[in-house]
């Protein structure tokens, strides 16, 4: 590994900068709560918990990639000795309806994913669960188990089902169609064959584009070609890559008096409540989840997982707790993954590098249950991030006998960047225009336009300032001076990229929830999940910074709902940072409006006569008032809106019921975030790399890396650049080496293990990557602060991509990843040698 | 059962253990069906000394625990299931993540890959032994609280035990050094650069101490 950074790497170091300027708390390096009990092994994640009494279970996978099953013989297994029960799909509950935030009923979608299933979908399939006094005897007893299987057609290739007469992954079709918008229902399946001559194209390496049910445009397209000085139509295939979440999705369960207690890993503590108890079809309020740690979680665990009710139903009919462990291959077939994208844009460019039109065509492979958009996303973020004059995108969701999809870190916005990048620079080098000059020229600025006219209107981001994200950063990685090195030395190439990247950063409408106490020690209420991005904590430092309270007098509460926590976003498309900030800076001044209020009642006057500071409520300009520990013991006095015997009246009612198990407890605060917003909130980046490719071996390494963010204010510097470079990382991966590996013949998946799909290692990236950010505040939300876990990984990934080419040319690869086999066997042939289209190679 | 000195040094067992057992206890599963792969475990409550276990003593994080393992134990269930030091993660059970790094004898080790009877008379740190007795933690530790190291943290018991048996050999480290150390531990997160930062901050801190 190049130990690339010299003492004369004139770049600051994080630790140089200074962010939060005029702040306490916001934009300032702290230790969180839960960094004791990580770095001296005390923290519990779900695998780590026991209970009196407990059973083991294991799971049985399907090992076909479609079966129907006609018959499941138990008896010999029941016999093994400790063996307690066998859970079957028959003892699954059918999921209750739910409701939406504004009420609606959402009906439960028919082709939905269950716990276990009668009708395997995918090869890892759960279809039943063996429970024992140990796992010994579940292994035992599962050998004895016999099930007659029939079997039923398959398909893998998203392209074969779409093909005249092509196989569908189930009966009843094999294509998402997602109903109008407003307020679409779930989106349902049906069958969708493209013709002999939509394949036309098909053996020369271009996407296929039949007839699609999502589209939309806007602006004149044809013109747009006519005036272009440049039309580039390429197709480019993004990798299907598991989630691999260190942490497996175990999960224990046990019931006392009548209500279920459930560990598992999460992505939304409280989000994940709401679904165990539709997929128990059981009240709410008789669940109690604990998800203090979560080992890692990128879009796979979002509220968890379907299987975790499987040791709850165990639980259940046996009267004691149960574990069920997964193991790592168990979590590589029901642990999720990216969805794969095959897209094809034609996009004309003036003589400056403009893009005057893009005509998009996507087909998303979502696997076997779920639907996936992640084409349809990223014709989002095309429409923002390059601000095309004239759109038409046409997309189309696909099923697959493939392990389930769940949106992976920044869905639609990887697949954005990857399509359209390389095609930035092949257009560049062909216009002999500056890589920097046609990104600058397309970026988007201020309140940009995305995405289609709806009621006359495009949507808006709420502000946008990539292009100076682009040229700090390109100054920062001093691409100038790199540009004008030698490029070749022996059979060492060199190669820079660059790559723009930008995804969904908030969200609007959560609840803030906190406990003044007696003692004078503000309490955070935290729904958000533990999962390591620190948001759980960070959030609230925008609450302790409006309240102007030091962090030292600061608890929080999180990872147990039996501790009364509220409404929460989805920890999902990195909202929570922008959401809950927003929810944690209303409920700081729904508190300071409650303490004057206390003030008032108990030294005099109007409200509006008091203020906050210091730990105390006082009359402006000195004289009466009381400490924050008086507000708390005189809350409890007053009893009603103060000490949670009242709840505020637009909080949601998973809100209203923490509050009323705070009652008493001190000033007991409630607020929604109804904040005004007219935008929608996105976070950008520029992002930089540097490879070295061995055109003898085909082996590259990355030389460096820089990414710039746009993100709105900076609240927690080191967790925020852990975000950008683990997630530029995550992209990185796409680019080297990651994605899924299937047997054609047998439909079975054949790396499922780190060692068959390693994530990066140390080792993969240069050892001193460098991040730095705008600290610009967002102008439409309190705390001006974004999400920004997402859109480093597009940019990650594409940043490697567009190196590449310009070391070894745009005629090399047509997907991702690139190895070293590609690379060599292209150049030696002059063209790319994978086959273009084909899944899953 | 006590051990017998032969015993100890042949790590024999007085019981046979069939291939059969071996198998189901080690890579479990693996039937046409099955894709349990974990090694098994049994229930803390229910399970008690069976046909195959025997007593035996292991030093770990500076005490003498006695303890009835299966000779195809390893090292990271003993020291989860039945010592519950759960600090010891398991990522992988197949020696390809590193959640589960010990040192033994200093060394750091997959403790999923270690059978449990072969550390008898060797010593065994955990991440909960890794403090002081009075709680003062070891300068890596320490480093990874100032640089707020790690994100999920699963992967950091490991990640902290490698680079206290590498920084041990090697008290001052290069970058890249450091890093090729604690090469056999994956992060998911992918927070290999605050991780570095981290560890970096934790040599200078071994070597100040």
């Amino acid at each position: 590994m190049a130990d690339n950074r010299t003492p004369a790497d004139p770049r600051p170091k994080p630790s140089q900068r200074v962010y939060g300027k005029g702040h306490q708390l916001i934009g300032k390096d702290y230790q969180t709560a839960d960094m004791l009990a990580k770095v001296t092994g005390r923290a519990k994640y779900a695998e780590d918990f026991r209970a009196e009494g407990m059973l083991f279970c294991r799971l049985v996978l399907s090992p076909t990639p479609h079966a129907r099953i006609r018959r499941i013989h138990t008896g010999a297994a029941m016999a093994v000795p400790g063996v307690k029960a066998i859970l079957t799909a028959d003892d699954i509950p059918v999921p209750a309806d739910s409701r939406d935030d504004n009420g609606n009923v959402v009906k439960a979608s028919k082709w939905r994913e269950r716990a276990l299933t009668n009708e395997p979908m995918y090869v890892g399939d759960p279809i039943l669960a063996v429970a024992a006094l140990d796992e010994l005897a579940c292994a035992e007893a599962i050998e004895k188990i016999e099930i007659d299987f029939e079997p039923l057609p398959w398909v893998l290739d998203p392209l074969e089902t779409l093909r005249p007469g092509g196989q569908n992954p189930r009966e009843d079709g094999n294509a998402w169609v997602s109903p109008a918008a407003p307020n679409p229902p779930s989106p349902q399946l049906r069958e969708v064959k493209w013709t002999e001559a939509d394949f036309a194209e098909y053996n020369s390496g271009r996407l296929p584009m039949g007839n699609v049910p999502d589209q939309w445009s806007y602006g004149n397209l044809d013109e747009g070609f006519k005036n272009a000085a440049l039309i580039l139509d390429e197709t480019f295939v993004t990798p299907d890559t598991s989630h691999q979440c260190l942490e497996p999705r175990t999960a224990m369960a046990y019931w006392q008096n009548g209500k279920l207690f459930l560990h598992t890993g999460t992505q939304s503590t409280g989000q994940t409540l709401s679904l165990i108890a539709q997929l128990m079809n059981m009240p709410q309020e008789d669940v109690v989840f604990i998800s203090e740690y979560t080992g890692g979680g990128f879009g796979g665990k979002v509220r968890a997982g379907v299987t975790m009710i499987i040791p709850a139903l165990l639980s259940k009919k046996l009267g004691v707790p149960v574990m069920m462990r997964i193991s790592r291959e168990e979590e590589h077939f029901i642990g999720r993954a990216r969805t794969g994208v095959v897209g094809r844009l034609k996009v004309g460019f003036a003589a400056d590098g403009r893009i005057l039109a893009l005509d998009m065509f996507t087909v998303s492979n979502s696997g076997s249950y779920d639907a996936q958009f992640d084409g349809l996303w990223a014709a989002k973020f095309v429409s923002l991030l390059y601000q095309p004059r004239a759109m038409r995108q046409r997309a189309i969701s696909v099923m697959t006998n493939t392990l389930p999809r769940m949106p992976q870190t920044s869905p639609g916005g990887l697949v954005c960047s990857a399509l359209m990048e390389p095609i930035l620079s092949k257009a560049a080098r062909r216009l002999r225009i500056d890589q920097l000059s046609i990104r600058r020229v397309n970026c988007p600025e201020g309140k940009a336009e995305f995405g289609p006219l709806v009621k006359g209107r495009r949507g808006h981001a709420t502000s946008c300032f990539l292009r100076e994200a682009l040229d700090r950063g390109a100054d920062q990685f001093r691409w100038n001076e790199r540009t004008e090195r030698a490029k070749r030395s022996g059979t060492k190439v060199r190669g820079l990229g660059v790559a723009l990247a930008g995804h969904d950063g908030g969200d609007t409408g959560y609840d803030g929830l906190l406990v003044i106490t007696p003692q004078g020690r503000v309490r955070f209420q935290s729904g958000i999940a533990n999962l390591g991005t620190e948001s759980v904590f960070d959030v609230f430092r925008a609450a302790a910074e409006k309240l102007g309270v030091p962090w030292e007098i600061c608890d929080i509460t999180w990872g147990d709902t039996s501790k009364h926590l509220p409404y929460s976003c989805l920890s999902v498309g990195s909202r929570t940072m922008n959401a809950m900030s927003r929810a944690s800076w209303a409920v700081a001044e729904e508190c300071a409006l409650r303490l004057k209020e206390i003030a008032a009642k108990t030294h005099g006057g109007d409200p509006a006569e008091y203020q906050v500071a210091n730990q105390r409520v006082f009359r402006k300009g000195g004289g009466a008032g009381l400490s924050f520990a008086e507000a708390g013991k005189r809350a409890i006095e007053l009893g009603g809106i103060y000490d949670g015997h009242e709840a505020n009246p637009y909080v949601n009612p998973q809100t209203r019921l923490a509050v009323a198990g705070l009652t008493g407890q001190g000033l007991v605060v409630s607020a929604k975030d109804k904040y005004p917003c007219d935008g929608d909130w996105f976070s950008y980046f520029a992002c930089f790399a540097e490879v070295e490719v061995d055109i003898e071996t085909g082996k590259y390494f990355i030389i460096d890396y820089q990414a710039y963010g746009d993100v709105g204010t900076v609240m927690h510097p080191a967790a925020l650049g852990g975000q950008i470079l683990g997630r530029s990382t995550l992209g990185m991966g796409h680019a080297i080496g990651q994605k899924m590996v299937y047997d054609a013949h047998y439909g079975v998946p054949v790396a499922k293990r780190f060692y068959q799909n390693k994530p990066l290692s140390i080792l993969d990236i240069p050892n001193d990557m460098q991040w730095d950010a705008l600290d610009i505040p967002d102008p439409e939300t309190p705390v001006g602060a974004r999400g920004v876990g997402e859109p480093p990984v597009g940019g990650g990934l594409a940043a490697i991509l567009t190196a590449l080419t310009d070391a070894i040319g745009a005629e090399v690869f047509s997907r991702a990843p690139v190895n070293a086999d590609t690379i060599l066997a292209s150049l030696e042939a002059g063209r790319p040698m994978q086959h273009p289209l084909m899944a899953f190679i | 059962m006590p051990e017998t000195s032969e015993q100890a040094r042949t790590g024999e067992t007085s019981r046979k253990v069939t291939r059969r057992k071996f198998i189901l206890g080690v890579i479990a599963g693996g039937g046409a069906i099955a894709a349990a792969s974990y090694k098994l475990i049994t229930s803390a409550v229910h399970w008690q000394a069976s046909p195959g276990e025997r007593l035996i003593t292991l030093d770990v994080n500076g005490m003498r625990r006695r303890v009835d393992v299966m000779r195809q134990e390893t090292l990271a269930w003993t020291l989860r299931y039945k010592m519950g030091l759960t600090g010891t993660k398991l990522g992988c059970d197949r020696a390809e993540c590193g959640a589960c790094t010990v040192l033994i004898d200093d060394i750091p080790q997959y403790s999923c890959s270690v059978l449990t009877h072969t550390v008898r008379s060797r010593k065994v740190t955990t991440i909960e032994g890794l403090a002081s007795p009075d709680g003062k933690l070891h300068p890596v530790q320490q480093a990874v609280m100032d640089k707020q190291g790690f994100q999920c943290g699963f992967c950091m018991s490991g990640f902290i035990l490698s680079a206290v048996g590498f920084l041990n050999a090697h008290p001052h480290p290069g970058r890249a050094e450091l890093a090729r150390g604690v090469s056999g531990n994956l992060c998911r997160c992918q927070d290999y650069n605050k991780i570095l930062d981290a560890l970096m901050h934790g040599a200078e801190k071994m070597g100040r101490a």
